[in-house]
């Protein structure tokens, strides 16, 4: 489903390391089975032969990674970037958290990532092998006699089908075509949480927190995430908790998260991604992008580096915070 | 060995929870499955297992251990454990049947916690044989056979009926309470799909995963390997392998204020998180390496060394499930291990 192949990019990350311009790579690396790819960091040729993998499964967004690697390395580190990971990219050089130059970022086409839970609803568990032909993967079973075939628009992750942008917003280089912002459906879901009753928005995440874990996978996986350390790590803070004490304390910091990193989340779903649980996450900050959206003006978090977010700017058209309440008044 | 329709099983859960609360693995609106209260209406799942393993029945993820209630100068001390009823857990497959028995290791020697002992006493085990297991199963490299679950009582399914053979004695006294829907039977249908497991389980792509490399003595020789820092290089030091974990038992206790008292609780805790078992001269792992290698040298080397060789993982595949960055104890395994690892 790709249209950038693992050798190309392997073709591409040799070159660099071998001519000098970079002395490491992060990259996806191979696993056990054909979906179960781990960011990893190649230093040769060698390592790449062997580890590097590129596939409809490599989701993971790197550019979190920048603000770690990019200070225990020596020289710059080669970074490929999906589309939306250039706008979390983006964002994190807004707030500063990593050396821009430190990293030589290599933007790569994303023709949208499959959702491994989904193949598996269509192809049964036990999965031998993923083979992807086109805009079909190909899934061979321990229980089928016979490869299940299966368009690969059927197994997109829910941020996929959502896609914003085929635009890369931030590379040193570009591999493949560009391509455009897209006018996506994402905000479909929120209207439809707009329209219910309270009682019914309440029943609805009632359900959908009632399973958190509080592993913190979300935020940890959550490129705006980028605290030193997390008040709700921070054992003196007064609100730090390792388990949803409560079904308030479940609430709790998925709120608190939400309204944290409004304005600087770029939708890039990763928190929804990782959830173990299911939980759709980004529905929470898709709230808050829409309503910026309609109070602010459109606004895109990451867009372009140094912008400023609507909730740290201020102009004379802002809406005045009543204005805001009797719209919410009159949305009830 | 007595046997099911299928057909009845729901007035056989019926039959259960009139002495009972019966728990079993049921699907949640985002099509995973966990233990629910069985109720009338309730259905089955068909998942493989559940996102949560069943060690919460007996080591909840959070649980109030007493609590203080003050006025003026004096000091309340309140018990806060409760009765508990009996209940029964359906469904539970063969690995996490065996988490049980790692985990009672931990909590019923000397000292006895005695809240897990409550829970545990009060449980009855309803095991189930799986007949598909999943790519990510690995239970056989820690002697587990999912033909054979234990518990209880063990059961296995057909397409049609739903087999019954108990093990204990508390398992004998339900069966015989739930005469009147099954029937005695031999066991045939039992045998042939024990033998399907078996052909199954040598088709699965983690069936040679070997334990050699590990083990209790072997913390000198494992602890400063340099695979460590590739292996944890990604972890993004989230607490979902711990929080999936059948086996992971470590917990917190805490103080949480009410105002005029304190409850004290104690929680889940995760040797990833930055926070674990920090003590007044601060945080003893300071790095992710260092949490990451924790985790793994627990459950393969510190544990084993301590109980006669067990390893305290069994197989279950959650957290090869669901780990944001697919790293895991099998790739760990194969890492550290070498050669013999594979």
């Amino acid at each position: 489903m790709q249209k950038i192949t693992r050798e190309q990019l392997i073709q591409k990350a040799s070159e660099l390391l071998e001519n000098g311009t970079v002395s490491a790579v992060l990259g996806w690396g191979i696993g056990e089975f054909d979906y179960d790819v781990t960011p990893t960091v190649f230093s040769t040729v060698e390592e790449l032969r062997n580890g590097f993998v590129f596939n409809d499964f490599c989701g993971a967004n790197f550019s979190k990674y920048l603000v770690k690697k990019t200070d225990k390395i020596e020289g710059k580190i080669l970074v490929f970037l999906k589309p939306c990971d250039t706008y979390s990219f983006n964002q994190l050089l807004t707030e500063h958290r990593f050396d821009r130059e430190k990293v030589y970022a290599v933007g790569i086409p994303c023709e949208g990532m499959a959702d491994i839970a989904k193949v598996k609803a269509i192809s049964g568990d036990g999965i031998a092998a993923i083979g992807s032909n086109g805009d079909k993967l190909t899934v061979t079973t321990l229980y089928a006699d016979e490869p299940v075939v299966i368009a690969a628009n059927d197994v997109l992750a829910e941020r996929c089908i959502n896609c914003k942008s085929k635009k890369h917003v931030a590379y040193d280089e570009l591999m493949g075509e560009e391509g455009e912002v897209i006018e996506s459906n994402r905000f479909d879901e929120v209207a439809r949480l707009e329209a219910m009753t309270a009682d019914e928005r309440f029943a609805f995440w009632q359900n959908e927190l009632s399973r958190c874990i509080r592993c913190n996978a979300c935020r940890d996986a959550c490129p705006a995430c980028t605290c030193e350390k997390c008040v709700f790590d921070n054992p003196n803070s007064g609100v730090e908790n390792k388990s949803p004490a409560n079904e308030f304390e479940e609430k709790l910091f998925h709120i608190i998260r939400a309204y944290h990193v409004a304005g600087r989340c770029t939708d890039c779903g990763e928190c929804s991604r990782v959830c173990p649980q299911n939980i759709p996450l980004h529905l929470l900050n898709r709230k808050f992008i829409k309503d910026m959206n309609d109070f602010y003006g459109e606004y895109q978090a990451g867009a372009e580096v140094g912008s400023r977010a609507p909730l740290v700017d201020y102009t004379t058209e802002d809406l005045e915070p009543g204005e805001v309440f009797d719209r919410r008044e009159n949305n009830a | 060995m007595r046997k099911c329709s299928l057909e009845k099983i729901n007035l056989l859960f019926k039959e259960i929870a009139k002495n009972a609360e019966l728990y079993l693995p049921q699907d949640q609106t985002d099509g995973s499955a966990a233990y629910k209260k069985w109720e009338e209406g309730s259905v089955w799942s068909n998942a493989l297992n559940t996102v949560r393993s069943p060690k919460d029945f007996f080591f909840p993820q959070t649980e109030d251990l007493m609590a203080f209630k003050t006025e003026g100068k004096n000091i309340e001390v309140i018990d806060t454990r409760k009765a508990l009823d009996d209940f029964v857990i359906f469904g539970v497959r063969a690995c996490d049947v065996k988490s049980f028995d790692i985990l009672d290791r931990v909590f019923l020697s000397e000292p006895v916690d005695s809240f897990y002992a409550l829970r545990r006493s009060h449980g009855v085990i309803i095991s189930l044989a799986c007949s598909k297991p999943s790519e990510t199963c690995f239970c056989k490299t820690f002697g587990i056979n999912p033909a054979e679950p234990t518990g209880d009582i063990s059961a296995w399914k057909t397409e049609t009926d739903i087999f019954f053979e108990s093990n204990t004695q508390k398992g004998k006294e339900l069966l015989e309470k739930l005469s009147a829907l099954t029937e005695e039977c031999d066991d045939t249908a039992v045998v042939d799909q024990k033998a399907k497991i078996d052909a199954i389980m040598q088709k699965l792509p983690l069936k040679d995963l070997k334990t050699d490399a590990f083990g209790g003595g072997k913390t000198g020789e494992l602890f400063n390997a340099p695979e460590w820092d590739e292996l944890s290089e990604a972890c993004l030091g989230c607490g979902t392998c711990t929080f999936v974990c059948p086996t992971c038992q470590c917990y917190d206790i805490k103080d949480f204020n009410t105002g005029n008292g304190v409850i004290r609780f104690r929680c889940w805790d995760s040797c990833m998180y930055s926070d674990f078992t920090k003590m007044a001269h601060g945080n003893n792992r300071l790095t992710q390496k260092e949490r990451f290698r924790q985790r793994f040298m627990h459950k393969l080397v510190y544990y084993p060394e301590n109980n006669d060789g067990l390893f305290s993982c069994v197989g279950c595949g959650r957290c090869l499930v669901k780990c944001p960055i697919s790293m895991n104890i099998v790739k760990v395994m194969k890492k550290i291990g070498g050669k013999k690892g594979e």
